[in-house]
């Protein structure tokens, strides 16, 4: 496999990990989050719900392929590229806890997508050319 | 309240990802998954300071996130912390030095134009 078409692949294998870590993340602490937290004590109480430890796992799982995608791709190429994140949240809204989605949100939603296929056409990776990798 | 944890959160994610960024950049690229390897990387990156200051950072972020989801529905929560996104581009080209092209300027005011309208 070519160079270009290695990191390509690899790019969006760790890049798919990370989207779908960071919304299932994001969606299992809110349904896990009680109403109101008042005191220090509540928040760490709260990690221990079912539902907060499994977003929890989650989110590190999310912040260990996010920095393992930066290894080799560049920040401005991983932050729009793993928005596409925001429009899964709308539709999980849209299919889980039966939120509406208006005309204005499929707008910003085909804009995302817009955002996102523009620079995900681009190489990852343009400062990272001449890195020497510690384990290699 | 609201205002206060998204401008936490925000503060915390840009400085956490810039150093994170940073830190994997000096790194360099993981090509070996397997768990010895991965191990060893992990290893590598707890001495790694720009590492250290990434997960300070994210914890930050993470529980001021937390302080947000409990007052805040996550159509409104998500979508707010999306200035971010300016944030670490205007970052990354002055700071990092990346080569932001017109393709990565244009795509990334698309997904904040577009978060901004998914945003109830």
């Amino acid at each position: 496999m070519s160079e270009p078409r290695r990191l390509r692949t690899k790019t969006w294998i760790c890049g798919t990990v990370v989207v779908l870590s960071n919304v299932l993340g994001n969606f299992f602490m809110k349904r896990g989050l009680p109403a109101s937290l008042d005191s220090p004590f509540e928040y760490i109480a709260a990690l221990f719900r079912p539902e907060v430890s499994l977003g929890v796992a989650l989110l590190i799982l999310w912040m260990l392929s996010r920095m393992t995608l930066l290894s080799w791709a560049d920040l401005s190429y991983v932050v729009p590229v793993t928005s596409i994140g925001y429009v899964l949240v709308a539709l999980m809204g849209r299919i889980f806890l039966d939120e509406r989605i208006t005309a204005r949100n499929w707008l910003g939603i085909a804009l995302i997508v817009a955002g996102v296929s523009l620079v995900g056409l681009g190489t990852p990776q343009t400062a990272h050319g001449k890195t020497a990798g510690a384990e290699r | 309240m609201s205002w206060f944890w998204i401008a936490v959160i925000v503060a915390a994610t840009t400085a956490g990802e810039l150093m994170a960024a940073a830190g994997m950049r000096r790194h360099g690229e993981i090509r070996d998954f397997r768990p010895g390897a991965v191990g060893r990387a992990l290893a590598l990156l707890a001495r790694n300071r720009f590492v250290i200051g990434y997960v300070a950072a994210m914890a930050v972020s993470f529980f001021a996130y937390e302080g947000l989801l409990a007052i805040s529905d996550l159509s409104f929560a998500v979508p707010a912390t999306a200035v971010t996104c300016t944030l670490e581009t205007v970052l990354a080209r002055y700071i990092l030095k990346e080569r932001v092209n017109a393709m990565r300027w244009v795509g990334a005011s698309l997904v904040v134009l577009g978060v901004a309208l998914v945003a109830r």
